[in-house]
């Protein structure tokens, strides 16, 4: 669905390649001329087609993008950019904005992270330093299989089991307890319901945490023996070694990690559709519901009548690739910007 | 090889046995809420007569737009299309099957057909200017009932969906404000309230919120044992949802006078009759260009509406009523024309 779908890449990694040992290769006889223009115009069809499929990703990326393009044109005439800041969703009169779903898509993504992060951090910790070795391989396993739960699972999961479970025990809790705070409180104040955008949140985080997981804990595996040897050896504790030597060392990688999380919450239809509350208002608490992008195209494409509500519709769409883009993006340039500041260390 | 032989003589021998019966599948396109009785009604035809009928749910606006690009026989749409629409693309519409929609609430120690409702109060509950279950409003009505002193919360559909059509339609014929609010659509500005997916997402949420109120069609308020409202109609009396109620609210609508069956069946008279009701349509092309395929059609409902009847009572549908089965086999006869402009029914 999103870019952050391909496998992450590590290139920015300070990994290096194992060099191979060098092995000596014997001609044992000459290649006639024949032969070796065969073979030269093999390589040549070799490479030309892996650089057909190559391009074949660019050509696909840029046709939906073009796609969405004109399929959204009468939305991006008939609104502007107000499309962007209105937060009115009117089937009836066709007055779109795209506020709404915007905020929770990028609200319910944020909380996600907020709790996936430490929590795949501790996982891949123990499993990497802390774990007993026969441990290791379950636990790991576990957290793979956890990735391959469909999400409409999770959605139902969140639907029948969590929400009743949150709105009886944890949401009137919040309301008594964080809801006077200031400045934060204003955002747990509301109806139990159990379902809204922290709910949605909260599911999210469930689904990114197998991905920024095993991510974090293959970067960590990684990291030379001898540099965490030599740290422990001079004293440091296991907090320590992870902070100072592991997690810089791996910090492509956990970024990588986390982008891949974040694209997978940003793009989330079916379960974010089941708990979310699916409301066009907006709302200062996180326990009212909302919406977002993804789940209001999965709510309403079918049954859109007209050229307009189709074309707000796939506009929405075209903004969450934006939204995708620019994410992409940033965590490029932070990586960038970490290099440099990496050289000027040492 | 010995299989392929085998095959083919078995299908040489089933293409004779049923001899003139050729296998004349029609194809059907549109809206999901028809979609298990089309389905049920197509297995029944085709152990009798041998020809399939092919429907796929794809939403209503999906039935539209591929019978505007004659892609299927016919489309489906939970919302009728207005006369000039329908003009405009040569098409023409008639009701297939009907169903009610009913007002669901979860209210502690409230059961079904406890709580009586009018549509303002509906519709003021919907728009959120009623928010507590004690308001003085709902009170009135349910005099000896022991309504508590909690929130109310607006449970919506958030896919669009026929049965809102139905369920705003309503709303817009009894109050005033919905109508200048919000007014009537598929999917609308919801004023208050959350929203669920699809019939089981509306009634799960209001399963598991407590004070809500919500409204499914009625085979998913009996299949989730839900406590459905009584409604006051258009004469006055307070009716609870069923079969007999749905029907005579049909009975009730007058389709002799609507032109291209441009008829909304909520809020019609008749004592008897549950004001929530609506029916799906069937989208044909005016002039047909392979008659016979249009024919297969009409057969295909023509045997639907005889013999269907049970059928869709099976499933909490309501069968089309005689007297608008007779009309629409006038509108057929009349509106319906092959290539060459000779009558196909």
């Amino acid at each position: 669905m999103t870019a952050f779908d391909q496998p992450v890449q590590l290139e920015e990694g300070p990994v290096t390649a194992p060099s191979l040992p060098q092995t000596r290769i014997v001609m044992s006889k000459h290649l006639s001329d024949a032969q070796l223009k065969r073979q030269h115009w093999l390589d040549l069809l070799f490479r030309n087609t892996t650089l057909f499929f190559a391009f074949l990703v660019l050509a696909l990326l840029a046709g939906i993008l073009i796609s969405l393009f004109v399929g959204a044109y009468p939305a991006i005439q008939a609104f502007g950019l107000k499309f962007l800041v209105s937060d009115s969703w009117n089937p009836v009169t066709e007055e779109f904005g795209a506020l709404v779903p915007i905020v929770g898509t990028l609200v319910t993504s944020f909380i996600a992270l907020l709790i996936g992060i430490p929590v795949s951090f501790g996982i891949a910790l123990f499993l990497t330093e802390l774990s007993p070795r026969w441990l290791k391989r379950p636990l790991g396993t576990a957290i793979e299989l956890l990735a391959g739960i469909p999400s409409i699972i999770y959605g139902m999961w969140g639907l029948f089991v969590f929400a009743p479970v949150f709105a009886d025990h944890v949401e009137p809790w919040l309301n008594d307890h964080v809801g006077p705070l200031p400045v934060i409180g204003g955002l747990f104040i509301g109806p139990p319901m159990g379902i809204g955008v922290l709910t949605a949140g909260i599911i999210l985080s469930i689904m990114v945490i197998p991905f920024i997981a095993s991510v974090m804990r293959d970067v960590f595996e990684i990291v030379p023996a001898v540099l965490k040897e030599s740290a422990y050896g001079v004293g440091c504790t296991t907090w320590e070694v992870v902070w100072n030597i592991v997690l810089p060392y791996t910090k492509a990688g956990v970024i990588g990690g986390v982008m891949l999380g974040f694209g997978r919450a940003l793009g989330e239809t079916m379960a974010v559709t089941f708990v979310i509350g699916n409301a066009y208002e907006l709302q200062k608490s996180l326990l009212m519901p909302g919406n977002s992008i993804a789940s209001a195209l999965a709510n309403e494409f079918t049954e859109a009548v007209g050229d307009l509500y189709t074309s707000a519709l796939i506009e929405l769409g075209l903004i969450l690739f934006v939204i995708t883009f620019i994410v992409l993006a940033l965590s490029k340039i932070l990586l960038m910007q970490l290099r440099k500041s990496e050289g000027r260390q040492s | 090889m010995k299989f392929r032989t085998k095959l083919l003589t078995a299908v040489t021998f089933a293409s004779l046995t049923i001899g003139s019966a050729f296998a004349a599948d029609i194809t059907g396109a549109g809206a999901t809420f028809p979609y298990p009785i089309y389905a049920k009604w197509a297995e029944a035809y085709k152990a009798k007569t041998g020809n399939g009928m092919n429907y796929q749910s794809i939403g209503s606006g999906g039935g539209i737009k591929q019978i505007k690009a004659k892609t299927v026989d016919f489309g489906a749409s939970d919302v009728p299309l207005k006369v000039e629409d329908l003009e405009k693309d040569g098409l023409m519409q008639f009701p297939a099957i009907m169903g009610g929609v009913v007002p669901v609430v979860n209210v502690e120690g409230i059961k079904a057909g406890d709580i009586k409702l009018t549509g303002d109060v509906l519709a003021d509950i919907f728009l959120g200017k009623i928010t507590k279950w004690n308001d003085p409003k709902l009170a009135a009505l349910n005099k000896g009932v022991n309504l508590p002193d909690a929130a109310i919360t607006v449970v919506h559909r958030s896919d669009g969906s026929g049965t809102t059509f139905i369920f705003t339609n309503y709303l817009m014929k009894v109050s005033k404000e919905w109508a200048d609010r919000v007014g009537n659509n598929a999917s609308v500005q919801w004023p208050a309230g959350t929203g669920g997916k699809g019939n089981e997402g509306v009634a799960a949420f209001v399963k598991q919120i407590k004070g809500s109120i919500g409204y499914v069609e009625y085979a998913y308020a009996l299949q989730n044992k839900m406590a459905f409202t009584q409604m006051k109609n258009k004469d006055g009396q307070f009716v609870k949802p069923n079969i007999a109620t749905f029907q005579a609210a049909a009975a009730g609508a007058d389709w002799e006078n609507a032109p291209g069956f441009y008829e909304i069946v909520t809020d019609e008279p008749g004592k008897k009759s549950w004001p929530i009701t609506g029916a799906s349509f069937i989208l044909m092309h005016k002039v047909q260009a392979d008659g016979a395929k249009a024919k297969e059609v009409l057969k295909f409902f023509d045997w639907a509406f005889k013999n269907g009847g049970k059928m869709a009572e099976s499933l909490d549908y309501v069968p089309m009523p005689d007297k608008v089965v007779k009309i629409i086999d006038d509108a057929w006869k009349t509106q319906l024309k092959d290539a060459s402009g000779k009558a196909i029914w």
